[in-house]
């Protein structure tokens, strides 16, 4: 099949999905062809093949267009609203948080809400304070909303099907560090069941349990202390809410030892949970203390220097994991 | 004015009572100590819902706020489903799970009941931009009232609806009252729907005791957007005759304007213009005692139902059960 972008995977399993149910339309900021195909191209080359009624280019007002995307998912439809940067959720959480996630809830069942809102985030391009965070942590504390996030194309491509399928609302993080990277092509049709780990990489050591764009920093040191004789086991969660508990719990009780790893501040984030919930299943396995990295405790810095030091590096990640092993 | 012909009065009228005994009976239950739920009390306000609802097909869609009762009774929602879902149980609308605050019953097109003042309206577009999508002639209304008309979505959903001509109609039940606070302390603008010229959007305020003046709009309305021709704001002046949610302090509403607006009231004007139309006396009270009895019958059915399952906690989290 070749090789694909995450960006042309993304676009690939949109278009595939438009192709095949006409219920499934996009909306939000600059995304059809008029504004230039969305600011990340995701949504590129769809207006020609299915309109402007399907590829549905909204003023500046992410209120309306989660509030659109909720009733015509209401009504039947398959909407996949876009949120042109993760920060803005802030100018919608009402919509998300009180109405996409609670009604299938407070209906009995009656209703439901199949959405995907796709948000694009990351720390590393100089996009300062309000462009860059991390939130997964807001969306995984509310019940009811499915937060997805991959860390390589052919999983983007996969999961993204997975996540217009879904009869539950889905936020869609996608990290513009990523949008390069290639995989083989999966092919059309393609899914990656959404509440399904990955095994990135097999180890005997540790378990680094992670997700996004940090998967990458996660591998490139396991194959760096692969040199040391230290073996670590990657975990891409893939969906992070709810996630794959399963195989997390089997892999901490293969290695006896645990490190959370996200790009989001470490307070109170994801990280804290997997690390209780592995202390309160685990406890006997354990050979030591859960570990958790995250991004520092402040909004995102610009200058590159400061940027580069919030972030978790890959000397972090290392000390961890020899703290972790012993090897101190 | 247009005339309105005998078989759609007499069904104005129904709903409009319909409201207004469902209103009565919750007020005495709540009295009388027999239930203690959150109540938003509907009085002064029957006809502007029973009249826009009677306008509809029954498969077009509403959305509407906790002050609901009026929408959602008139839509035609069966009596028992409804009762059940106020006393929270197993066998309401939504289960017990929803609430006073949240009914949802699809099947007469009630899609949401929100709890957050204002939410309803971009919920509104995106039903009616389906509507579109499919071109399925169906309507959608998003009730709400005037305190509304100050957060940032009532803003943005104008405007798209608007851009896109969505078939919607926005019914701002203007009752004078944003929770405490008056119209002329939260707003400085003449009329809400001075908002909608704003939008390029038409808009029209009626009185909404006057059964006229408010079904002529509503059917105005809902034929405009049928025909493609976009959203309308709809401005009905009424008047909300007791406090924000049932039981709480009013001492806020000046008894002298209390006193005005009673004058006003739309039941015995609606009640004038039915005998006008030569309906009898014993045709209207019959009306009412068929609704009585069916409310009595509904409250009694609710009392006796059984509540919900714990294990209900599971359900409807997600479409899968969670673990």
């Amino acid at each position: 099949m070749g090789m694909i972008t995450m960006t042309q995977a993304l676009n690939h399993a949109i278009d595939q999905a438009m192709a095949e149910d006409a219920g499934v339309f996009c909306l939000g900021e600059d995304v059809a062809a008029k504004q230039g195909g969305g600011v990340f191209k995701i949504t590129s080359g769809l207006t020609e093949k299915y309109g402007e009624n399907r590829i549905r280019a909204t003023p500046i007002s992410e209120t309306a267009i989660i509030g659109a995307a909720i009733g015509a998912a209401l009504a039947g439809q398959r909407p996949i609203a876009e949120i042109m940067l993760m920060n803005f959720v802030g100018v919608c959480m009402d919509q998300i948080v009180n109405h996409a996630a609670k009604l299938r809830f407070m209906s009995g069942g009656q209703t439901s809400v199949p959405m995907v809102i796709r948000t694009t985030t990351g720390v590393g391009v100089g996009f300062g304070g309000q462009h860059s965070d991390m939130l997964e942590a807001w969306f995984a504390h509310v019940a009811g909303i499915k937060v997805v996030t991959p860390s390589n194309a052919a999983d983007a491509k996969g999961l993204m099907r997975a996540s217009i399928d879904c009869n539950d609302p889905v936020i869609f993080i996608e990290n513009i560090l990523c949008y390069g990277l290639k995989s083989e092509d999966p092919g059309p049709g393609y899914r990656v069941p959404l509440g399904k780990a990955a095994i990135a990489r097999e180890g005997s050591d540790v378990s680094l349990i992670t997700y996004g764009r940090t998967v990458l920093d996660a591998l490139a040191v396991a194959e760096e202390l692969s040199k040391e004789g230290i073996s670590v086991e990657v975990v891409d969660l893939r969906t992070i809410a709810p996630y794959d508990e399963a195989t997390v719990l089997a892999s901490v009780r293969k290695t006896g030892r645990a490190i959370t790893l996200h790009e989001a501040v470490r307070p109170f984030g994801t990280g804290a949970e997997f690390a209780a919930n592995i202390q309160e299943k685990c406890w006997d396995q354990l050979k030591g203390p859960v570990l958790r990295i995250g991004g520092t405790f402040s909004a995102v810095p610009f200058a590159t220097v400061l940027e580069q030091a919030w972030i978790p590096t890959k000397p972090q990640i290392v000390e961890a994991i020899k703290a972790s092993v012993g090897r101190a | 004015m247009a005339e309105i012909d005998r078989d759609k009065l007499r069904d104005i009228y129904t709903r409009t009572m319909k409201v207004n005994r469902t209103d009565e009976k919750f007020r005495s239950l709540l009295m009388g100590g027999k239930v203690a739920v959150m109540y938003y009390c509907v009085r002064g306000q029957e006809l502007v819902s029973a009249a826009m609802m009677a306008a509809l097909e029954d498969d077009d869609y509403v959305v509407c706020t906790y002050r609901g009762q009026g929408e959602q009774t008139a839509k035609g929602i069966p009596a028992e489903k409804w009762w059940a879902e106020c006393l929270g149980r197993a066998t309401g609308t939504c289960k017990g799970k929803g609430g006073t605050m949240h009914i949802t019953h699809p099947e007469k097109g009630i899609m949401v009941t929100t709890g957050v003042v204002g939410s309803g309206l971009p919920i509104a577009n995106g039903l009616a931009m389906a509507s579109q999508n499919n071109g399925d002639g169906r309507v959608t209304v998003v009730s709400f009232g005037d305190g509304a008309s100050n957060i940032g979505g009532f803003h943005e959903a104008m405007n798209m609806a608007q851009l896109y001509k969505l078939p919607v109609i926005f019914l701002c039940q203007n009752n004078r009252y944003g929770e405490h606070t008056a119209y002329a302390d939260h707003t400085d603008t003449r009329s809400i729907s001075d908002r909608a010229v704003g939008y390029g959007m038409k808009g029209v305020t009626v009185d909404g005791n006057d059964v006229h003046a408010m079904y002529g709009a509503a059917k105005d309305a809902v034929e405009r957007a049928r025909a493609g021709e976009g959203p309308t704001l709809i401005e009905a002046m009424c008047y909300r005759m007791m406090g924000h949610f049932f039981g709480a302090d009013f001492s806020y509403m000046p008894p002298e304007h209390i006193a005005e607006m009673q004058a006003e009231d739309p039941l015995p004007k609606l009640r004038k213009v039915m005998l006008e139309h030569q309906f009898t006396e014993e045709e209207l009270d019959r009306i009412v005692a068929e609704i009585d009895a069916e409310i009595d019958a509904a409250v009694e059915s609710a009392l006796a139902a059984p509540l919900p399952d714990p294990a209900e906690l599971k359900l409807d989290v997600f479409e899968e059960e969670m673990a």
